[in-house]
């Protein structure tokens, strides 16, 4: 999401080497990359580009199919209370981004520029609410603030009570801003590391007072980071239904909204319309990003020397402490999530159980569903990783028709912008529509199947996979590529045998990332699945619904316990990797 | 050698891709006459009970579910009128039933055994367009260590609970999307009339500290003592009581709301044999046994005893003005009254 930047040489290397190459007529392999080129556009088309069409198009008709304009849009401003719900939405989103960047700002700083102790540990602890969804974070919160919480009841009375009236916008924008902080923290520190040194020098040789330097070097170098990683708390927040579900009360917000109006109600029109409403501030967010990322292709100079913090007792221990009292309040809610889960009965009995991992007795579908589950990650980390990583090459590697490749690019980071639940409905809309006005739709066997959740989760999380494996690939000399045809070998076989090894860690990571988002997220799929697949995150939803929260502590567990180990086993293989793959680069 | 070695990263490079494709093509597998889905509102720790009977007398019939809270069942089961998803509705409240009868949805069908079932738990017509199997009925779960902390008086009616004392102390399920929500609210307006009943719940309105999306939630969330009162039904009242929560369950004095929960086919183009098998069973002795040990008041007379926690006479429990074919008729309009009354205006409250 940081680097939705575009190498900028990229179109005109293209156009240069393809108006080359029109003076030789295109040879087999030619063609062959162009029908993958193609079979890549075909892709993006059937599962981005048609099913946003469909949400749009669905916002404007009523139930039975016939066409009102904007009647949809009118009653939903006229229902009273809908209002309140899109205020309500802009109040927390705007407050949980202001907490979470700035938070995530003095996570960051401390991070990369002083030399606190325990930065590995540090780094690590942050990341932790990737690893469980969103409304696992809140089910932690109830332990901890709700009215029989542990730091509500003051520990159950052993110190003084502390009461924060979690149901509401407090617990939502606590519980966001506790969701939205790694990704605040991965923007800022990438942004905070590419600083020039040379700049902290000529300040430090022009004596300028340290609060100066940092807003005269500091803040500038990062305005880029900070843009983003605003659009992104913002978007994060502001498409989140996790958190307000669980911990809301009767504080609507609009993603709560869609869920009553599709769930509840059944009206998937209206469902289309607050999502086309939803798609508002994050197509501005992924417009306004864009264009503020190419303007930074232009500052990163080849000359920049790497700053480095030196040690600073003061700062370093305040940082310290700073990153201490973060870190400390996420270990603290996965704490209460995990133990809660394990207690008998919260508040009165406080005696270990298993009982509550008896998931097959609580709502969602107990273990068949967490099996689901993992089939379901397994499948979005294998296929998701071929589909990003062929259609990233074909775009950086091959020289074949620039125009529909910059096409694909952009469509490639279009999927950023959709919100899981606007996504979910959309494929609704689009794969379970028999035909259109007589044209059969072809993809319409796909419904309530395994593989259109496995397609769902690669798209909601395409870009940034994208955006990996493009990096990745643009690390890589392009002599490669050239030398291979040269030599006469085929380009599949450079790929298969240069190119995919070389890349290997990037290709890991990309695996290792859907499977744990796949885990983990409910927005995308809880619109989706069929009654016979069951999903372990839709699961905790289920269990919260049904006031079972121990239980949804319990699965929620289970969830974040499967995407650490995955995380970790990524970790084992890729220093072992690095050490195989990498070792051309030592001499 | 070189050959092969050349086929061999061919494959490599397009394997993937032909998996990619794979993926593509439409798994077009005909639905088997031998696996249903069910739609059903009854709680998943019943279910865990009755479903494993029917799975072992019918081996060969693949059961989907499709559990969850009545408003959100009935919804999904209108919604797909016109290209019915259920085969068999199962344990659903009968006023829902009823909507879904006047519009047509319902296929008649006696099942075998249904000379046992109570006149008054089944459809007067022959064959039944639906056959009940139990009823349950209003309860507050009151959290007797909550109620003692704030010297609190135990509630024993409904009007106990709009006084003041009560105040951000009681949840209760939204109607909207909970039955137990829905047979309070309409039998609240029966028994006090409708100008009466809705004065009530503004009143009630003033003391709910949340409205939650199932009919056991308040219940569960009164036994882990977020809340004191939770406003839900007998059998998640006396099931949290037994599992060791401090929940006293209380049975208005006024008398309870109550609902038939019923089973009925859908009608639609392909009936299968499998559905009406697991109609049959669903009201034979072997699970109107299981029914009647979580609830007391069954469709057929079974020998299990009333369970433990009940009133002694169920039945005199049950408020007898509610007419479920008025609620049926008045759904829609009750429940759009509802949410505009209570549902949107969200503002938090302490």
């Amino acid at each position: 999401m940081t680097s939705v930047s575009r190498d900028r040489s990229l179109g005109s290397l293209g156009l240069a080497v393809s108006q080359a190459s029109v003076t030789r007529k295109p040879t087999r392999e030619d063609w062959l990359q162009r029908g993958l080129i193609l079979l890549v556009a075909l892709w993006l088309l059937v599962s981005v580009v048609l099913p946003l069409g469909q949400i749009l198009s669905r916002s404007l008709v009523n139930s039975n199919g016939e066409w009102v304009g904007l009647a949809n849009y009118r009653t939903y401003f006229t229902t009273p209370g809908l209002a309140i719900s899109m205020r309500n939405t802009l109040w927390v989103s705007f407050t949980s981004t202001l907490i979470s960047v700035g938070l995530g700002f003095g996570y960051s700083y401390a991070l990369t520029r002083t030399c606190m102790p325990l930065k590995g540990l540090m780094r690590l602890l942050v990341m932790l609410p990737l690893y469980l969804p969103s409304l696992a974070q809140a089910i932690g919160l109830i332990y901890l603030f709700g009215n029989q919480g542990l730091v509500s009841t003051g520990l159950f009375g052993l110190l003084p009570e502390w009461r924060i009236g979690l149901y509401g916008p407090t617990g939502i924008i606590l519980g966001e801003s506790l969701y939205c902080l790694p990704q605040a923290v991965l923007i800022l520190s990438t942004a905070l590391l590419l600083a020039d040194a040379r700049l902290y020098e000529a300040s430090l040789a022009l004596r300028t007072p340290p609060w100066r330097t940092f807003c005269t070097v500091t803040l500038p170098g990062i305005r880029f980071g900070l843009v983003s990683a605003i659009f992104v708390c913002f978007t994060l927040v502001f498409t989140d239904f996790g958190v307000p579900k669980v911990v809301g009360g009767n504080y609507n917000v609009l993603a709560t909204d869609i869920y009553k109006q599709v769930i509840g109600q059944q009206n998937l029109v209206m469902g289309a319309t607050i999502s086309v409403l939803m798609l508002v501030p994050t197509v501005i967010a992924f417009v306004v990003d864009r264009l503020v990322q190419q303007r930074q292709v232009a500052l990163v100079g080849s000359r920049v020397v790497p700053y480095r913090p030196r040690p600073n007792p003061w700062l370093d221990w305040a940082a310290f402490g700073f990153c201490g009292l973060v870190a400390g309040a996420i270990l603290a809610v996965l704490g209460a999530l995990v133990v809660a889960s394990l207690v008998r009965v919260w508040p009165y009995q406080l005696t270990l159980s298993l009982r509550h991992y008896n998931l097959n007795a609580a709502p969602g579908g107990g273990y068949p569903a967490y099996w689901n589950s993992l089939r379901m990650s397994a499948y979005t980390a294998i296929f998701g990783t071929v589909v990003v990583f062929v259609s990233a090459y074909l775009v950086e590697k091959s020289r074949q028709w620039p125009k529909l490749r910059s096409l694909i690019y952009f469509a490639s980071t279009l999927p950023v912008a959709l919100p899981g639940l606007v996504l979910g409905l959309a494929y609704i809309f689009f794969f379970n529509t028999p035909s259109w006005g007589g044209i059969p739709n072809p993809f319409h066997g796909l419904y309530s199947s395994m593989s259109l959740l496995v397609i769902c989760n690669i798209v909601h999380f395409y870009t940034v996979s994208f955006l990996t494996a493009s990096t990745a690939l643009k690390q890589l000399d392009p002599e490669f590529e050239a030398v291979g045809s040269c030599l006469g070998v085929p380009f599949y076989r450079t790929f298969w045998r240069v190119t995919t090894p070389l890349c290997l860690p990037a290709i890991l990571q990309i695996g290792t990332f859907f499977f744990v988002q796949a885990m983990v997220t409910v927005s995308a799929v809880i619109f989706l699945y069929p009654p016979n697949l069951r999903l372990a995150s839709v699961a905790v939803v289920n269990m919260d619904d049904a006031g079972n929260i121990a239980s949804a502590a319990a699965m929620s567990t289970l969830i974040v316990l499967t995407s650490l180990g995955i995380q970790l086993l990524y970790w084992a293989a890729t220093t072992r990797l690095r050490r195989w793959s990498q070792a051309w680069k030592e001499r | 050698m070189r050959h092969h070695r050349k086929l061999a990263s061919l494959a490599a490079f397009f394997l993937p891709i032909l998996l990619l494709v794979g993926l593509g093509i439409p798994l077009a597998i005909a639905q088997a006459d031998k696996t249903i889905n069910v739609y059903t509102a009854l709680e998943d720790d019943q279910i865990a009970v009755y479903l494993p009977l029917f799975e072992k007398e019918h081996p060969d019939i693949k059961v989907n579910i499709v559990r969850d809270s009545t408003g959100v069942v009935t919804a999904k089961l209108l919604a797909e009128k016109d290209n019915p998803q259920a085969d068999v509705v199962w344990g659903l409240a009968a006023t829902s039933l009823l909507v879904a009868d006047q519009q047509g949805m319902l296929e008649p069908y006696a099942p075998a055994g249904l000379e046992r079932i109570l006149p008054e738990f089944r459809d007067k017509r022959n064959p039944p367009h639906w056959v009940g199997i139990d009823t349950y009925f209003s309860a507050f779960c009151v959290n007797t260590v909550e109620l003692n902390k704030r010297n609190l008086p135990m509630p024993t009616s409904w009007a106990d609970l709009i006084k003041p004392e009560y105040k951000g102390q009681i949840v209760m399920s939204n109607p909207a999307s909970s039955g137990t929500g829905f047979l309070s609210v309409a039998t609240l307006l029966q028994m006090k009339g409708e100008e009466e009943g809705w004065k009530y719940l503004d009143a009630l309105h003033e003391n709910i500290a949340q409205y939650m999306h199932s009919g056991s939630k308040p219940c569960r969330v009164a036994g882990a003592g977020e809340y004191v009162i939770g406003i839900s039904f007998d059998f998640r009242a006396i099931r949290q009581k037994n599992n060791g929560e401090p929940i006293e369950a209380v049975f208005p004095s006024e008398g309870s709301g109550w609902e038939v929960e019923a089973n009925a086919l859908v009608k639609k183009a392909q009936i299968k044999d499998a559905a009406k098998t697991f109609l049959d069973w669903a009201i034979s002795d072997a699970v109107m046994q299981e029914y009647a040990k979580s609830f007391p008041v069954t469709a057929a007379k079974t020998s299990v005893p009333i369970p433990a926690g009940y009133p002694a006479d169920p039945v005199a429990q049950l408020f007898p003005g509610n007419d479920l074919n008025w609620a049926a008729a008045n759904r829609e309009r009750i429940l759009k009254k509802w949410t505009e009354k209570y549902d949107v205006k969200s503002e938090p409250r302490s």
